[in-house]
């Protein structure tokens, strides 16, 4: 006898909107987050535009204190207010540090590509190797450690079952949703935080810049700059933020009155081996076809009752390998082939955080029945021009829509998909 | 500097770090930085970096060792003022 996972609380950090209905506000209007940032043109970076959450400082102040914020990187920071805004969107009022309750049954999988690596081109790397380790002070480990952000949000919340970050690149969110949704079947914890986060840093986009996989043709026109699917896109936009899903048992949720967003009906995780085409940049196709076959399977869903695809579309050459990938899997032609958009084209790539945030906006849009533009494509790739259709420039009202497959594609060859339900009495 | 100047930025500097609101306020040159303030031991090293970088001196560990109360912290930097 297993529990369903159902989805009950949302919180997000994203460079677009700071709450879940700032958040849902933007993904209709097409707003997006990607701006001109003047250290990356001060360094010679080739790609001069991210997507940075906003006034994040001043946010911080609101919900920690002055000696804690002295520990809290922008990985912490990210994390630690989505975490926070999803426990109180599910109806749960933040733990004091004096009450000695544990949540037992209450876990969290907030994954990151990078962890602290701001921290450790900031403080670490130059205070040691000018030989002033003692300057460092006490708060490094728990910032660049890779499980800092699941550490610190046991702490804010009283956490008590499994807290642990997962890394498997740009997949990190999903799977971390995959992983919960899992533990909460198997009856190993009623609720857990699924998600991720990442930082913001030139150090951590420096690699993504010199391998030359960042976009560089639109310094001069930062909201452009982001266009998966375009016959123009020029490489990805890498971003920063967090994004928590609180999943509950549905026996719990039911049992306590909780408002439920929507069901993870059906996950699947996998590894394309980097053979048939898949490299440690690029998926293997039979690799992404298994993954989401699977996803379907595990969810006793028909390929055809997938209403819309939130897809991992960066903006790099794959794209148009990725569409195919979704028909081949869907089992769909370009005259069937459903709604399919990309957040990244509004928010960039927010790497460990990315499928986290993108898993939300497509609950989100379960929820709230629309379907958010894909940026910045109206010039379609001409490997997918049969698709174009499928692709919407303008926010989609769509009432109808109960059915959301989310997938990342991770540097690895790893896959994770998660197929979302709306929830209906 | 006036030892009343240097024990008001020795409390500015120690506050963020208190967790006994109620010590604070009735605070004397005996009150104990971890027992009375309650201020987290793990992180003495950042308070004494703060004294460091306030009053520019340097302060050894084994001088740490011997601050137990914020007449203590006092003492110690006035003698190295």
């Amino acid at each position: 006898m297993t529990q369903r996972a159902v989805v009950t609380g949302l919180g997000v950090i994203a460079p677009n909107a700071n709450t879940v209905a700032d958040f849902a506000q933007a993904l209709r209007e097409g707003r997006s987050g990607i701006r001109a940032v003047e250290k990356l043109t001060q360094l010679n970076f080739g790609c001069q535009v991210a997507g940075i959450p906003q006034g994040i400082d001043a946010l911080a102040q609101s919900y920690f204190g002055e000696a804690e914020l002295l520990a809290m990187n922008s990985n912490l920071r990210y994390a630690g207010i989505a975490a926070i805004d999803a426990w109180r969107d599910a109806g749960f009022e933040r733990p004091s540090p004096e009450d000695d309750d544990v949540h037992w049954d209450t876990g969290a999988i907030l994954g990151t590509g990078t962890g602290g690596l701001d921290t450790m081109g900031e403080k670490i790397v130059p205070l040691t190797d000018a030989g002033k380790v003692r300057r460092l002070g006490s708060t490094m480990v728990e910032q660049v450690m890779s499980s800092g952000i699941s550490a610190k949000v046991a702490g804010l919340l009283a956490l008590g079952n499994q807290v642990s970050s997962n890394s498997s690149a740009c997949s990190t969110g999903t799977e971390a949703i995959v992983e919960g949704a899992m533990r909460i079947r198997h009856g190993l914890a009623t609720r857990m935080l699924c998600g991720g986060s990442e930082g913001s840093s030139h150090y951590i986009w420096a690699g993504f810049d010199a391998m030359r996989v960042l976009c560089r043709a639109f310094n001069d026109a930062p909201e452009r700059a982001s266009r998966p699917m375009s016959a123009s896109a020029a490489g990805f936009v890498p971003s920063a933020g967090a994004g928590v899903v609180l999943l509950e048992s549905l026996d719990s949720a039911l049992q306590r009155g909780a408002r439920i967003y929507a069901e993870v009906v059906g996950v699947a995780v996998n590894c394309g081996g980097h053979r048939g085409g898949g490299s440690m940049t690029a998926p293997n196709p039979d690799g992404v076809r298994r993954c989401v076959r699977a996803a379907l399977a595990d969810g006793n869903l028909r390929p055809d009752q997938v209403d819309a695809i939130n897809g991992h579309l960066t903006a790099t050459g794959a794209d148009p390998n990725e569409v195919r990938a979704w028909a081949a899997a869907l089992e769909r032609t370009p005259d069937n082939f459903p709604p399919i958009v990309s957040t990244k084209s509004m928010i960039g790539h927010a790497l460990g955080a990315a499928g986290a945030i993108e898993s939300i906006a497509s609950i989100l849009m379960l929820h709230h029945g629309f379907i958010h533009p894909s940026l910045n494509c109206e010039d379609v790739h001409p490997e997918i021009l049969p698709y174009a259709d499928a692709i919407p420039h303008t926010v989609r009202e769509a009432p109808t829509l109960r059915v959301m497959v989310k997938a990342g594609f991770g540097f690895g060859d790893v896959n994770a998909c998660a197929v979302f339900r709306k929830w209906e009495n | 500097m006036e030892r009343t100047e240097v024990q008001q930025k020795v409390v500015a500097i120690l506050t963020p770090y208190v967790k006994n609101q109620d010590a604070l306020a009735t605070l004397t040159p005996e009150t104990s930085i971890l027992e009375d303030l309650k201020v987290n031991s793990a992180r003495l090293v950042d308070v004494v970096l703060a004294f460091e970088d306030e009053f520019g001196i340097e302060v050894a560990d084994d001088e740490v060792d011997a601050v137990a109360t914020v007449g203590d912290a006092v003492n110690l930097i006035c003698s190295k003022l």
